[in-house]
């Protein structure tokens, strides 16, 4: 299922919802409908809000350009070493910004994942998905999606920067050697 | 620095409670722990309000729980610490009256879940790790971040799903006994091992239910509650820690290191030695938001060796007449989560077990009138211990 088609079918079920509660306004002169299990009067709020944040990623477009040409970048401190992944423009350790763009190695091994049967509806389009922590070559962790058969612990992976379809957006996600 | 004391404790059903307001529910524990220390608000000086919210739809929580509960203009202030919140409002107030500044505070945690429909809690909650990094792009739900935790663990340790299994019997057959628990029913491992999945490894009986609930606590300095009672719960420590917010930043998926360290802390303090802390405690309530957790927990608090929680689990050494009574008012998983009161209903349950007040067929054996909590947050960004006595501290 597409995004615009969950959207729809999600949009069309709180149409059916409030067209009821109008009718319920209607008939009663009250937005109060009776709980389906419990019986109790509830008042359903006539108020609705929909909200999409919007994050600043200015510091760290770098990444994002990094993905345009096929690679996961990191950020690493000249100054100690440390190797920041999600990356980070600062390095509060050593307390110096602009740090090194590195590129990650691709080879990685999982330590731990799970399958999501439960999904959020706003991934409800998705079918059921692997996410895990995977131990990079160079010994950072990376959380992301993971895609083959019979994913275990100490399975061997390789990263590969892909679209998300049916968004469409560049992301990364690992694949069972 | 000043003894703190527990003179008064609070509890409403946990539950779906859509028959009252978060207000109404907040009262049902405040009405409740005023009686029991048999004192009018006139007598609070402060209170807190622990309430995670998003789900419902008042922002600011203590000040409609103060005006409905009769208690402005004393102050007050909201706090959040995730799944951790209602320890994080009884440190608030333990504080205040430790430093001095107080000598009597009310501490209140309520939540109510239920004001969203389902699929929206399951969203908001996801949401709750790492935003950008592990819910935007990746869409971890709240039982996937244990899950993570639960491979691991099985894969390092060999533990079982039975070995989880045995939690969720546990904490069942303890939560039919509490008739403040929102499921008051045993369940048998079978019935376990074929519940649908919800986050592999993790079940639908892995997990805690989406409650409303509040719970209700009345601390008060030494020499005030000397006033108020002759059977005061003092609370002896506390130790607090924090996590990353992205699980990957961690190092280890087998154990909590938040936990650890609030541990660590909290006995340092108490003069507790970590290696065999279970001696020095009659019972323990601790953090089953999944079977994991509770797993995680015995090993993070000194129960168990590394490693061998599970073993503890499948030996039934947590139940009343083991090792150490674990969660025998049902916990999270029977008893319900109520996010925001949570940490303070584990603290009214601690207290009544230190004084024989617990329900029929879940009271502890109290031979060292020693009790502990623990409370974490989200998946160990927050972690809070906290050591409850009925003799006073001597410090």
């Amino acid at each position: 299922m597409s995004v615009s088609e969950t959207r729809d079918k999600i949009q069309k079920e709180i149409s059916a919802y409030v067209k009821n509660l109008d009718n319920v306004i209607k008939s009663t002169g009250l937005p109060v409908v009776n709980d389906q299990k419990t019986g109790n009067p509830i008042w359903v709020g006539v108020r609705e809000i929909t909200l999409r944040y919007q994050f600043p990623v200015k510091k760290v477009s770098k990444f994002f350009e990094g993905l345009k040409e096929g690679k996961l970048l990191a950020t690493k401190c000249q100054k100690c070493g440390t190797i920041y992944f999600p990356p980070q423009d600062d390095c509060p350790k050593c307390r110096v910004s602009n740090l090194e763009w590195i590129e990650m190695p691709k080879e990685g091994e999982v330590i731990a994942f799970t399958v999501v049967n439960v999904k959020p509806t706003s991934f409800s389009h998705y079918s059921d998905y692997v996410v895990g922590i995977v131990r990079i070559s160079n010994g950072v962790n990376v959380l992301g999606w993971i895609k083959g058969n019979n994913v275990k612990v100490g399975s061997k992976v390789k990263l590969e920067v892909v679209r998300r379809e049916p968004e469409g957006y560049l992301t990364y996600v690992f694949n069972v050697v | 620095m000043r003894n703190v004391a527990i003179v008064g404790t609070g509890h409403s059903k946990f539950g779906v409670r859509n028959d009252v307001s978060m207000q109404e529910l907040a009262w049902e524990a405040v009405k409740q722990a005023l009686e029991e220390a048999n004192l009018e608000q006139k007598d609070i000086q402060y209170f807190v309000v622990g309430n995670v919210g998003m789900w419902s739809a008042e922002e600011l929580p203590a000040v409609v729980v103060g005006e409905y509960c009769d208690l402005t203009p004393k102050g007050t202030m909201r706090v959040e610490a995730a799944c951790a919140t209602g320890s994080a409002a009884i440190r608030d107030a333990y504080q205040a009256i430790k430093a001095g500044e107080i000598d009597v505070a009310l501490v209140v945690g309520v939540e109510q879940m239920s004001q969203s429909p389902n699929p929206q809690v399951i969203e908001l909650i996801g949401r709750a790790g790492n935003y950008f990094w592990e819910f935007e792009n990746f869409g971890l739900t709240f039982p996937g971040y244990y899950a993570l935790y639960a491979s691991a663990y099985m894969a390092k340790y060999g533990m079982k799903e039975e070995d989880l299994g045995s939690v969720a019997v546990k904490n069942h057959y303890y939560g039919a006994r509490n008739p403040y628990a929102q499921f008051q029913k045993e369940i048998t491992m079978e019935e376990y091992l074929k519940s649908k999945p919800v986050a592999q490894p993790l079940k639908l009986l892995d997990s805690s239910p989406i409650t409303d609930g509040a719970a209700a606590l009345i601390l008060a300095s030494e020499e005030v509650a000397r006033k108020i009672t002759d059977s005061p719960v003092w609370i002896v420590s506390q130790g607090v820690a924090s996590g990353t917010a992205n699980l990957s930043r961690r190092t280890d998926f087998t154990g909590i290191e938040a936990s650890y360290v609030a541990a660590k802390e909290a006995y340092k303090r108490a003069k507790i030695d970590f290696s065999d802390a279970w001696r020095y405690f009659d019972v323990a309530d601790v953090h089953d938001c999944f079977t994991i957790a509770e797993i995680m927990a015995y090993e993070d608090l000194g129960f168990a060796k590394r490693g061998e929680g599970h073993l503890m689990a499948r030996n039934g050494e947590t139940y009343i007449g083991g090792k150490i009574p674990v969660n025998v008012d049902g916990g999270l998983k029977a008893k319900g989560h109520p996010i925001g009161a949570t940490g303070v209903s584990m603290a009214v349950s601690i207290t009544r077990q230190l004084l024989y007040r617990a329900h029929k067929g879940t009271q502890a054996d109290i031979r060292n009138g020693m009790g502990i909590t623990h409370n974490v947050g989200g998946t160990g960004h927050y972690a809070y211990i906290t050591i409850y006595s009925t003799r006073r501290p001597s410090s």
